[in-house]
C-alpha cells in the first residue's frame, strides 16, 4: 500500500527551465490515474519525482506520509516502477529474458521467483515467444512493450507508464489496456502519461490535467471531458474525445467514451441540435 | 515524383523478404498515408523510399527499384538523396544530431550542410520554427526537450531542408493535439508548394484529414490502395490491426445497435 503525495512541488532544470510550479497532488493507493497536458507541460518531470530520479527544487514528495528526500532511487524503485517514454533509454541487456530478469533479480528475488516474474510479464505484453531475442532485433513498438514488461516484472505497488500507447497499433493498444486492467485489478496503483485521449477516457478513473507546470484540472473522465471543461482542456492544447464532442453536440451530456455515447444514444432521448 | 516499381527488400542476414513487390508512386504535392499493423513493413518501406535502405542500412533490394523525378537512384551516393527526399524517423531521439547546443542550431544544421548562404539558412530556420509554433524553444538545449518537443524540432529540421519529397514515419506519435494540428497544417502547406509525402501513421484520424490516398500494408505486401475515405472505411482494416478513424468506428458501433449512423453526424 502506497499513498503518494506531492506538497507544493516546484522543479527547475539546470538550464533554468521551470518545469513544475507548486504542484499539490494526492494519489490514494490502487487508483488508476492518467496525467495529460501539452508537450512540455511537466508530465514526465512530475512522475520522475515519484522514484527520486528528480528531486524537488521546492516542496516535498511523500510515500505514505513520509518524505522521500533521504531515500535512494534504488530503494524507491522497489515501490515505484517507471517505464519511460523512450524504451531505448531503458533497454541495455543482450537478451529479452535478461532485460526483464534484471529488475526482480536486483530486488533480491530468488531464481524461481525471477523466472516466474519474467514469464508472466512477457506473457502480459505478448512477447512470450521472444525470450531469446536480442531487444534490438525487435521493432520500436515491441521494444516499448519490452520496457513495459521489465517494469511489470518488478511487481511494484505503483506502476508508472510514460506514453504507453505511442507507436502501438490497435492490437498493441488493446494489450496495454488489458495490462492496465490486470495490474489495477490486483489492487496496485497505475499512473499513465498519455496524449491518447481515447485510451485515457476508456482506461482511467481519474484524469489530472497539467498546464505549464501546474495541475489545472483533476477529476473523473465524465467531468474532465464534459463540455464545461473544454476551455480548460483547450488552454493546454488538448481536445476532448471524438465521442465527447459528438455527445455534447447531440445534447446527451458527458459521453467521454464511444461506449458511453452509443449507450446514451440507444437508451436516451436525443435533443436535436438546432445550429 | 517518387516511384517504387515492384520493389522487394530483404535485410542483410535475414532469410525472408520484408517487402514484396511494392508499387508506389508519389505525385508532386500528393500526401499518401501508410497504414498497417506493427511490423507489417511500414518503417522498412519508409527507409527504402528515402534511399537509406539499402544505401546505409544493408540489405538486398530487388525488382524495379527507386526512381526520383524519372531518374533511377540505384547506386547513387547518399548525399544525392538528401536534397531530394527527407526522412523523419519514428523515434526523434535517433534523429537529433547530438552535436548542437541549441534548437536553432539543430534546425539550421541541415541547410548549413547544403552549403546555403548564412542569410538563407537563418531565414529557413526561423520560418521552420514559426510554422510549428516552436520559436520559443530556439535557445533550448536539444537533449533537454520533452519527447513531443523533440518531435517538433525534428520536423522543423526537415522543413528547413525544403526537400521535394518527404517520408515521415509516425511524425505525430508523441505530439499533443495542438502539436499534431500544427504539423498537419505545416505538411499541408508543404504539399501545396509541391512536396510529395509518404506518411506512416497509426492515427487514422489525421490521415483521414490530410491524405488524398492511403495504402495499407500487411506482412510486407500492399493489400489496399485507394482514396483515403475508401481505404480507411474498408472493413478489412480492423483485421489488419489498424484502428479506423473515430467517425468510422462510431458509425459501426451505432449500426451494430440498429441505430442510424447519420443521426450522430458520423
Amino acid at each position: 500500500m502506497t499513498e503518494l503525495r506531492f506538497e507544493g512541488v516546484s522543479f527547475v532544470y539546470p538550464d533554468g527551465t521551470r518545469a513544475l510550479e507548486g504542484v499539490d497532488l494526492e494519489i490514494p493507493h490502487g487508483q488508476r490515474v492518467a496525467i495529460v497536458g501539452q508537450n512540455g507541460s511537466g508530465k514526465s518531470t512530475l512522475v520522475r519525482h515519484l522514484d527520486g530520479l528528480l528531486r524537488p527544487t521546492e516542496g516535498r514528495v511523500l510515500h505514505d506520509g513520509a518524505d522521500i528526500a533521504g531515500r535512494r532511487v534504488a530503494a524507491l524503485a522497489a515501490t515505484v516502477g517507471i517505464a519511460f517514454q523512450n524504451p531505448d533509454r531503458q533497454i541495455f541487456a543482450g537478451k529479452v529474458r535478461d532485460e526483464v530478469a534484471f529488475g526482480p533479480r536486483i530486488l533480491g528475488r530468488d531464481a524461481a521467483q525471477v523466472a516466474a516474474a519474467v514469464t508472466s510479464a512477457l506473457e502480459a505484453v505478448g512477447l512470450a515467444d521472444d525470450v531469446e531475442a536480442n531487444p534490438y532485433d525487435l521493432g520500436y513498438s515491441r521494444r516499448k512493450l519490452l520496457a513495459f514488461a521489465s517494469v511489470l516484472a518488478m511487481d511494484t505497488p505503483v506502476l508508472v507508464l510514460d506514453e504507453p500507447t505511442t507507436g502501438q497499433d490497435a492490437r498493441g493498444i488493446a494489450r496495454v489496456q488489458a495490462v492496465v486492467d490486470d495490474v489495477s485489478g490486483s489492487g496496485r496503483t497505475v499512473i499513465a502519461i498519455s496524449h491518447d485521449m481515447r485510451f485515457v477516457a476508456e482506461s482511467f478513473e481519474r484524469v489530472v490535467v497539467m498546464g505549464v507546470g501546474r495541475v489545472i484540472l483533476d477529476g473523473p473522465p465524465t467531468e474532465v471531458f464534459a463540455e464545461a471543461a473544454w476551455p480548460v482542456l483547450g488552454s493546454t492544447y488538448l481536445e476532448p474525445t471524438h465521442a465527447a464532442r459528438v455527445g455534447a453536440r447531440l445534447g446527451l451530456g458527458s459521453t467521454p467514451t464511444e461506449a458511453d455515447l452509443v449507450e446514451s444514444l440507444a437508451s436516451g432521448t436525443i435533443v436535436r441540435p438546432t445550429g | 515524383m517518387l516511384k517504387l516499381d515492384g520493389v522487394s527488400y530483404r535485410y542483410a542476414g535475414y532469410a525472408t523478404l520484408v517487402l514484396h513487390d511494392i508499387h508506389l508512386t508519389l505525385a508532386d504535392g500528393e500526401i499518401v498515408g501508410l497504414v498497417g499493423a506493427n511490423e507489417s513493413g511500414k518503417s522498412t518501406l519508409c527507409l527504402v523510399a528515402c534511399g537509406l535502405a539499402p544505401g546505409s542500412i544493408r540489405g538486398e533490394l530487388s525488382g524495379g527499384g527507386l526512381s526520383i523525378d524519372g531518374e533511377p537512384m540505384a547506386g547513387k551516393p547518399l548525399h544525392e538523396f538528401s536534397t531530394r527526399v527527407g526522412i523523419g524517423f519514428q523515434n526523434p531521439a535517433t534523429q537529433l544530431s547530438g552535436v548542437t547546443g541549441s534548437v536553432f542550431e539543430e534546425v539550421a544544421l541541415g541547410p548549413m550542410n547544403l552549403g546555403l548562404r548564412q542569410r538563407e539558412t537563418v531565414e529557413r530556420t526561423n520560418e521552420a520554427l514559426a510554422r510549428l509554433g516552436i520559436e520559443g524553444l530556439a535557445e533550448r538545449e536539444p537533449r533537454r526537450l520533452s519527447g513531443g518537443q523533440s518531435q517538433l524540432v525534428v520536423i522543423a529540421s526537415l522543413l528547413a531542408m525544403r526537400p521535394s519529397h518527404l517520408v515521415l514515419d509516425e511524425p505525430t506519435a508523441q505530439l499533443d493535439p495542438e502539436g499534431t494540428r500544427l504539423v498537419g497544417e505545416a505538411l499541408r502547406g508543404l504539399a501545396a508548394s509541391g512536396t510529395a509525402m509518404l506518411i506512416a501513421e497509426h492515427k487514422t484520424d489525421l490521415l483521414d484529414d490530410l491524405c488524398s490516398r492511403v495504402i495499407a500494408l500487411d506482412a510486407g505486401r500492399i493489400v489496399a490502395d485507394g482514396p483515403a475515405a475508401t481505404v480507411l472505411a474498408d472493413p478489412k482494416l480492423v483485421g489488419l490491426g489498424v484502428d479506423p478513424p473515430a467517425r468510422v468506428r462510431l458509425a459501426r458501433a451505432l449500426a451494430e445497435r440498429g441505430l442510424d449512423p447519420a443521426m450522430a453526424g458520423a
